[in-house]
């Protein structure tokens, strides 16, 4: 069993969870993800790392509660545990030097995207960050970017703070030469932005969030095109260039098991959604 | 017993065909005390017996057996488990009829005697009465020894040693151990309980087992060294699915064997949505390759629901790689045959989904290096398969992070390690490895044969290490 030491709600919805487990936090890097499950009839979730206390010993992750898992993970409390936690799973993203660097985030993802733009820093890049939302209620980790980027835009799908939507970009990226990019976001997100870089063909990291089971290279589930060839995101992911991601085949991948998640998470609201597990 | 009587085996009772193609409980039912203790009457109690040359582990079987023919069955578990510390499980999935039961003199003159079901009898037995835990003999030099992986080598070598005395972690990836035997064996072949039965001995004995480690990622080899373990048995299995590189691969309700078989085993799709993780199956599902693992996910697919469930394989019937018994289950169960057939390409809708496969008709050259006929294409035969779900089960390769995270260990290029036959010695010093990791995809009793050695390599490594001290 693993302990959740911290949990605060981020946003309406978006949680941020600290999670004891040592071992994992001592080999955590930025980048790589843990699979979650929360009881003996749980299914296996990937998360990706947010950050890590080394004297505590814990492994910080952020999730939005959208589905059957995840809205029942939002219903622990600090103090209970959860069965399984196994990790770091995935390869770590490239932090290196590599100068200017542009940060895309969205939602959610803003937290692990904090994890990889405060390594970045610490070696030395330049960063110029975008935090995105849907509406400014559902912004998270915005100060916390903010403090660690030389240039910080602010962007919501409604508008209702910053730039309405990430078309901006277009004019940064015209006025300004980008060493490097990275993009954590839903998948739809990273597409838009690589159609965006592609023309200046800067490197552009995305991070993928393939359907996966094990998480280890056993299923084959998170199987992505790559260049042209399949990669495991688990394996030889989960960032990827992404100027080489067959955006696509990943979105209709992801959509495989919508109608068993919707009929599963509809299950959890109907006749589960107050009853506390494990 | 007479001569006549001698030459029929006992039959165990099998689940109805017609039940069981829509549930996943187990398909064989094993012996009542009466019928095992009629089989075991069976043997000739040979003064040098030859079944025991035809077990990778070296069962004393005769011995075993008359235990059983005298009523000891707890007895006869007991003289198992001296070897054999998965005794339910390979009494359930061991191919006997190419091992022990192979060697058996009465099966030249009639069906040999029944061993594998006899295992079964008895380690079942014990297990309803309580299993005991037997005295360690403590050796004079103890080691630390860590093992990668719970599958049936690691599980062989870990008990090997902590009854030697030595101080035993496992570390398995997965939330669960057992390896193949908890992700890819069906329920109806191997019900998971048992193998969890199997895992608690284990433990009891005293093994440190650490699910949720996967070694590469959060300690490499070196790393594992550096924290003083004396010597490091990588088990790892071949868990790395292979897919055939045709168009339409990606579609939706296309899987490899290896992630259907994981859904539906050990996280227990069958069981959605009361167990969370769904397992999607169309009203034809096309299984592809003739190995054991096809047989499972073809008959796995019946179980949840498809109408009209094919093996396609390259090959004819008598080339099929899996156990004879596994592939009569299959068409006894209303598994569809489609041999010399190769798929050349998948079609969608437009959703993505798979909506059709097509294939092309194949016929038998000359042998290959395997020995067997090699299959050749038919020009221009190409036809369609109306399918919704396609099954990939044309084997597993090793999974290459402890390969790639380890300097100085050799591998072949199919990825396998190089050890030492004998001892199981990999090229790193302290390293060693079996199972699968080793041989390729094989069955779970050469990879606990191959732990038993690498468990008596490696008490030796020691005691040399520690200079008998």
């Amino acid at each position: 069993m693993y302990k959740i030491v911290a949990k605060k709600e981020l946003a309406p919805n978006i949680y941020l969870i600290e999670v004891a487990a040592p071992d994992v936090a001592a080999k955590a890097n930025p980048g790589q993800f843990v699979i979650i499950r929360l009881d003996d009839k749980g299914e296996r979730v990937p998360l990706t790392i947010a950050g890590v206390d080394l004297e505590k010993g814990t492994v910080a992750t952020a999730f939005h509660a959208v589905g059957r898992t995840t809205k029942k993970l939002a219903k622990v409390n600090a103090g209970e545990s959860i069965m399984d936690f196994s990790g770091p799973l995935g390869n770590p993203a490239e932090v290196g030097k590599f100068g200017k660097v542009l940060l895309v985030g969205g939602g959610v993802w803003c937290a692990p995207l904090h994890y990889v733009a405060t390594t970045l820093r610490k070696n030395g890049n330049k960063l110029v960050v975008a935090a995105a939302g849907r509406t400014e209620n559902d912004m998270v980790y915005a100060d916390e970017l903010k403090a660690v980027s030389d240039v910080f835009y602010v962007a919501t799908d409604d508008g209702s703070k910053g730039s309405e939507g990430l078309d901006f970009l277009a004019d940064v990226l015209k006025s300004e030469k980008f060493d490097h990019a990275v993009v954590m976001g839903p998948v739809s997100m990273l597409k838009k932005v690589v159609e965006m870089t592609r023309p200046y063909g800067l490197n552009t990291m995305v991070t993928l969030a393939s359907l996966m089971v094990d998480g280890t290279g056993m299923c084959g589930a998170c199987r992505v095109t790559v260049g042209g060839e399949t990669k495991f995101a688990c394996m030889d992911g989960p960032e990827f260039n992404g100027l080489d991601v067959d955006f696509d085949e990943l979105i209709s991948r992801q959509r495989v098991y919508l109608p068993e998640e919707r009929m599963a998470s509809m299950i959890y609201d109907k006749l589960g959604g107050g009853v506390k597990r494990g | 017993m007479d001569k006549e009587q001698r030459k029929h085996a006992t039959s165990m009772a099998k689940q109805d065909v017609l039940d069981r193609i829509h549930n996943f409980y187990e398909v064989a039912l094993g012996y009542t005390q009466e019928q095992a203790m009629a089989e075991a009457e069976r043997c000739l109690q040979c003064p040098n017996p030859r079944c025991v040359q035809g077990c990778p582990v070296d069962i004393d079987i005769p011995a075993f057996i008359k235990e059983i023919k005298e009523g000891n069955f707890l007895a006869a578990s007991a003289k198992i488990k001296e070897k054999n510390s998965l005794p339910a499980v390979c009494g359930r999935v061991c191919p006997q009829e190419n091992q022990c039961q192979k060697m058996c003199v009465i099966g030249k003159m009639g069906d040999p005697i029944s061993i594998g079901r006899l295992e079964r009898f008895a380690s079942d037995y014990e297990r309803k009465m309580g299993v005991n835990i037997p005295d360690k003999d403590v050796a004079p030099v103890t080691g630390k020894v860590a093992i990668v992986g719970s599958g049936p080598a690691g599980l062989t070598v870990a008990a090997d040693l902590v009854k030697l005395g030595h101080e035993v972690a496992m570390f398995e990836s997965l939330h669960l151990a057992g390896g193949v035997l908890m992700y890819g064996i069906p329920e109806f072949r191997l019900p998971k309980e048992i193998v969890q039965a199997e895992v608690e001995y284990i433990k009891k004995l005293g093994v440190d087992v650490k699910t949720n480690y996967t070694i590469g990622r959060i300690f490499t080899i070196d790393e594992l060294f550096a924290d003083g373990f004396d010597a490091i048995f990588v088990g790892s299995g071949a868990g790395l699915p292979r897919f055939m590189g045709i168009p339409g691969e990606n579609l939706g309700g296309v899987y490899s064997a290896n992630e259907f078989l994981i859904r539906v085993n050990l996280m227990k799709g069958y069981l959605f949505p009361e167990y969370d993780t769904p397992i999607r199956i169309g009203k034809n599902v096309a299984v592809i390759g003739g190995g054991n693992v096809a047989m499972d996910s073809a008959r796995c697919s019946l179980r949840l629901g498809a109408e009209k469930v094919y093996i396609v394989y390259r090959r004819s019937r008598e080339e099929l790689p899996a156990r004879e018994e596994e592939a009569e289950n299959a068409e006894e169960e209303g598994i569809i045959f489609r041999l010399l057939n190769n798929p050349t390409k998948f079609v969608g809708d437009e959703s993505g989904w798979v909506s059709g496969m097509e294939c092309i008709k194949m016929e038998l050259g000359e042998p290959d290096a395997s020995g067997r006929r090699r299959p050749v294409p038919v020009e221009g035969s190409e036809f369609m398969m109306d399918i919704d779900t396609a099954i990939i089960a044309i084997g597993q390769t090793p999974n290459p992070l402890i390969q790639r995270t380890t300097e100085g260990l050799e591998t072949t290029k199919w990825g396998t390690i190089v050890v030492n036959e004998e001892t199981g010695a990999a090229t790193k010093e302290g390293v060693y490895a079996g199972g699968d990791v080793v041989s390729g995809a094989a069955t779970v009793i050469s990879a606990m044969g191959a732990g038993k050695k690498a468990a008596k390599g490696i008490h030796e490594y020691i005691k040399k290490k520690k200079g008998g001290k």
